[in-house]
């Protein structure tokens, strides 16, 4: 996969999969720390101590006893190779969280990528899901959670054209508004 | 200065919806899934799906269903695709590009003729 929108969208089915109610997805980009940071947290039927090893080892996962694929230990060698970090921790009955990060620097480090159509697809086609989408730049964030926005549309599909222009629009100016504003906010102080 | 959308919009957008939802008469459901598991994502299933997102927004194509599905086997056809509309029989359609896409929801979807030439037998 090129894009790290693209392992956020494959770990977030995972969470899916093990039939998750609530789903949060977070993406830092601190570019003063040098990090960009991803996680995704679940509150599916999580994994025991033995599957948790094997989730993150290629080798030994068994595609005919459980969904598990290439999907984690692709994202956990890519931050591994940039000097990050890969955490997975995991409880059955309760849920899953997974944590990687990145130097944001390094060059060997993915695109982001396009992650509104990333969410856009994780919302519209998992309804039944609650999502909470956390993004950070710097000092500024966009908060997405889309429950308000269920509650008034009451019951209309989120595939309607109108409400996913609508849905698209938020996602865009949300995360734009952030960087824009963390971007003028960081020129205003060096002048 | 900020385009944050304000829920007090979506009210409007909603009622606006509502209204070209009842000017069409309603042709049954239809269900367009797509496949998502890695095997799909890797193969691009995502560019599918938007592709599949702009023409319903561009288009207005109303009374959709876009949902999605794992892995269903038959890796080396993804990115996959499959239309079910009311009560006729799911249609496949493997190695959907976006293009692809795009004309299986203007030619199946649009007027019920399925594309021949993408679709796969599973």
């Amino acid at each position: 996969m090129r894009e790290l929108s693209l392992h956020i969208l494959d770990i977030a089915e995972n969470s899916v999969s093990a039939k998750a109610k609530n789903i949060t997805i977070e993406i830092v980009e601190d570019t003063k720390a040098d990090l960009l940071k991803l996680s995704v947290q679940d509150d599916g039927r999580g994994m025991d101590s033995e599957m948790l090893v094997k989730v993150v080892d290629p080798f030994v996962t068994s595609r005919t006893t459980r969904k598990v694929g290439l999907g984690i230990p692709l994202l956990k060698a890519a931050a591994e190779e940039c000097n990050g970090s890969f955490e997975i921790t995991s409880r059955i009955g309760e849920g899953t969280k997974l944590i990687v990060q990145f130097q944001y620097s390094h060059i060997d480090r993915m695109p982001l990528g396009d992650y509104t159509t990333t969410m856009l697809h994780l919302l519209i086609a998992n309804p039944q899901v609650h999502w909470m989408f956390l993004y950070r730049y710097n000092d500024h964030s966009f908060n997405f959670n889309d429950e308000p926005i269920k509650a008034e549309l009451g019951g209309m599909s989120m595939s309607e054209p109108l409400i996913l222009n609508w849905i698209r629009e938020m996602l865009e100016s949300g995360i734009a508004d952030a960087q824009n504003n963390s971007k003028a906010g960081h020129v205003s102080k060096t002048q | 200065m900020s385009t944050i959308k304000s829920l007090e919009d979506l009210k409007r957008v909603r009622e606006e919806a509502l209204k070209k939802r009842d000017l069409k008469a309603s042709s049954g459901t239809v269900q367009v899934i797509v496949g998502m598991g890695t095997c799909g994502i890797a193969a691009g299933a995502r560019d599918t799906m938007k592709s599949i997102l702009d023409t319903i927004e561009k288009d207005s194509l109303s009374g959709i269903i876009v949902t999605q599905t794992g892995c269903i086997g038959i890796c080396e056809k993804e990115p996959i695709l499959q239309v079910v509309i009311g009560e006729a029989a799911k249609v496949t359609y493997g190695k959907v590009t976006p293009d692809i896409a795009k004309k299986i929801l203007k030619e199946h979807v649009g007027n019920g003729k399925v594309v021949t030439d993408h679709m796969i037998n599973i």
